[in-house]
């Protein structure tokens, strides 16, 4: 089925075509204006011509008075995305495991669990808020915003565990079972390892959806901000380009993460792959 | 104790598996003795693999108990039975090294990384895969993969090795291979082994025991050759030895030999060895299809009607190298195979369409217990024939 050169595509190819060339500029095009803005010169606005070219919005954005806390803001995301990663992986994992037998009322826990994931985030959010409020507590980002967090990574990390264990072959396990491992050694030697890449790919849903989150952190975080909720209030009160600096760092840090967690996922390929390379060029030498 | 520690007989006794509302295995009782090769065989769902389960511990019998070695070994865990089991598939751990899947049992014990890397080699070397230690399984050969299986069930030192379809996932030649291998194994270590299969050459070929199982039950347990000649019922009959299976009404009984008549008429005889039939009642029977002779007849019916003759068109022809396996089409709709060797099949040509009586003596009729099972048929050829 393979077209030639030569072949005339149908009117349908251009027009699809066209149609992807047109979301991929309303995905990417006004990103890639927030970037290159974010280079302007000290005394351009925040608007196109460039008046020269500067990294002196980004220096802006360390110096608090000018743009709020946006350091403090960043530790503060980073901190909590680390958090949710780790609570998110703890249990995802573990209520996926729990979740191959059928335990009583599981299909119940199961949907309670998911719901939380229709459930508009801002009411989540308001909720908890105001829970907080009426038991006089003060509601703070890693306390109450934290716990808003998870009500939406959870559940998505438990459905990736679900993905994950549903082609782990259990005959692993009991090969394992079968070899003298104990519970906590097949977990450990057997389980883990297996599914390992799927558990880095929880781990970077936990971080993503945490690093971004806005409705269930926006009524929850207290008194300081996260990265989310600073920007959003920069955007009502900061008139310059150190808006657009807030975007570059931000997009880069995202990267930056991403970028770990494949390269983590490679490595982990890589290194059984290395090994095994190791194995061919011993056994031509024998 | 030490001795029956090492003891690996196999002891069934009334063993029944549910599973909610299905029976997968029925009150089954079987002994196998130790240091014998046994075969469970019959089609998929016939109850083989969860016997094999539960004898690893992988699955706990709903009713009855199991003894290896003369001890209930009912509730313990596979690795305090002295059972190891090589999986289909083999289960090879995917992220670990050939030699630290076979070193992997012994590191579970905490064997020092030294001690067990030197006792894994031994082991691998056994199997004539040493130089391949620091592969991992993926990038091994199917029959490679297998050995190491065996090699990781090995190491444990079992007094029971449990195998389920260990040759189904190797292609046609290696399984040939490997099925010599294995018999030639357990010669060497033995100890007990209880293989799992559904291809009956397979079982056949290694077997000391073959265990022929349908929905659940045991239909004999005996030595291939005592399967092969004289089966139980219509259903080993078919499935294991892909006999002909004959049934007709008593008309006599003389010198231990009964007489049946067929509906169409047709007489056949058959050795009663012992059996008491009353006159009138159903008979089964088979005949081996290597032990019938077919001559032509042409269209007319010319020759006259004798005993233990049936007739027939040939239906079709397939040539199996040492010999041809003519199937006829019998006048009330049933088949019947005969294996011609080479060299009779040479000397009377046959077409497809050729009308035929096919013959055989009474002394290669087995009289058969029970009912027909001709359900079973269609699956017992394609089953045979594939193997």
């Amino acid at each position: 089925m393979r077209g030639t050169a030569n072949e005339r595509r149908p009117w349908t190819f251009y027009a699809l075509a066209a149609f992807f060339v047109l979301f991929v500029l309303f995905l990417y095009g006004p990103m890639i204006v927030i970037y290159v803005l974010s280079f302007q010169g000290p005394n351009g606005g925040l608007t196109f011509p460039l008046n020269g070219v500067s990294l002196h919005w980004f220096h802006a954005l360390i110096a608090q008075e000018r743009t709020g806390d946006i350091a403090g803001a960043f530790r503060r995301s980073i901190g909590l995305a680390a958090m949710v990663t780790i609570f998110t992986v703890v249990f995802s994992v573990m209520a996926g495991l729990a979740f191959r037998r059928r335990f009583a009322g599981a299909s119940m826990v199961f949907y309670m669990a998911i719901a939380s994931l229709i459930m508009p985030g801002l009411f989540v959010s308001l909720g908890i808020g105001l829970v907080f409020q009426s038991l006089n507590m003060q509601p703070t980002w890693y306390g109450s915003a934290l716990g808003a967090q998870l009500t939406w990574t959870l559940p998505y990390g438990l459905l990736i565990m679900f993905a994950v264990l549903g082609r782990f072959n259990r005959a692993y396990e009991e090969a394992a079972s079968d070899l003298g491992a104990s519970n906590w050694q097949r977990l450990l030697y057997v389980t883990l390892p297996i599914v390992l890449p799927g558990i880095i790919g929880v781990a970077l849903f936990g971080f993503t959806l945490s690093y971004d989150e806005f409705p269930r952190t926006v009524l929850t975080a207290g008194s300081t901000n996260t990265l989310p909720l600073e920007i959003w209030a920069m955007t009502t009160n900061v008139t310059s380009p150190a808006l657009f600096a807030v975007g570059t760092v931000t997009t880069v840090i995202s990267f930056i993460v991403i970028a770990v967690a494949l390269t983590s996922i490679a490595l982990i390929q890589r290194r059984r792959a290395r090994r095994a390379g190791k194995a061919n060029e011993s056994t031509t030498v024998s | 104790m030490a001795s029956d520690s090492r003891n690996g007989e196999i002891e069934l006794v009334s063993v029944t598996k549910r599973f909610g509302d299905t029976v997968a295995v029925d009150s089954v009782s079987l002994r196998i003795p130790h240091g014998a090769y046994c075969c469970l065989l019959g089609p998929s769902g016939c109850g083989k693999t969860t016997i094999l389960r539960m004898i690893a511990g992988h699955e706990t019998p709903s009713q009855g108990d199991i003894r290896i070695g003369g001890e209930s070994v009912v509730g313990r865990p596979p690795v305090r039975r002295g059972t190891a089991m090589m999986f289909q598939a083999y289960a090879l751990f995917p992220h670990l090294s050939v030699l630290d899947n076979v070193a992997f049992s012994l590191k579970m014990r905490g064997v020092d990384r030294a001690a067990r890397q030197k006792q894994a080699r031994e082991l691998l070397s056994k199997v004539r895969l040493e130089q391949f230690a620091e592969r991992m399984p993926a990038q091994l050969s199917g029959g490679q993969q297998q050995r190491v299986a065996l090699a990781r069930a090995l190491i444990t030192n079992p007094r029971v090795l449990l195998l389920d379809e260990p040759l189904s996932a190797l292609d046609e030649y290696l399984r040939l291979r490997m099925r010599g291998e294995l018999r030639r194994m357990q010669k060497q270590l033995g100890i007990t082994f209880v293989h799992v299969t559904h291809t009956q050459l397979e079982a056949i070929a290694v077997a000391d025991i073959l265990v022929v199982m349908e929905q659940g039950r045991i239909e004999q347990a005996a030595s291939p050759n005592a399967i092969f000649d004289t089966p139980r019922t219509a259903y080993v009959a078919r499935f294991v030895g892909g006999q002909n299976v004959l049934s007709g009404k008593v008309e006599s009984v003389a010198d231990g030999i009964a007489t049946v008549r067929a509906s169409d008429g047709a007489r056949f005889t058959v050795p009663l060895r012992g059996a008491k039939p009353a006159p009138g009642s159903q008979l089964f029977l088979s005949i081996r299809r290597d032990r019938i002779e077919v001559a032509k007849t042409g269209s007319d019916s010319a020759v006259a009607d004798e005993v233990n003759m049936v007739r027939g068109q040939i239906h079709s022809i397939e040539y199996q190298g040492s010999y041809a396996k003519v199937t006829i089409d019998l006048a009330r709709a049933e088949e019947f195979v005969a294996n011609l060797s080479d060299i009779e099949f040479g000397r009377t040509p046959l077409e497809i369409g050729d009308h035929v009586l096919a013959r055989w003596s009474t002394a290669d009729v087995c009289l058969l217990e029970g009912a027909d099972g001709a359900d079973q048929k269609a699956y017992a050829d394609a089953e045979l024939m594939g193997g």
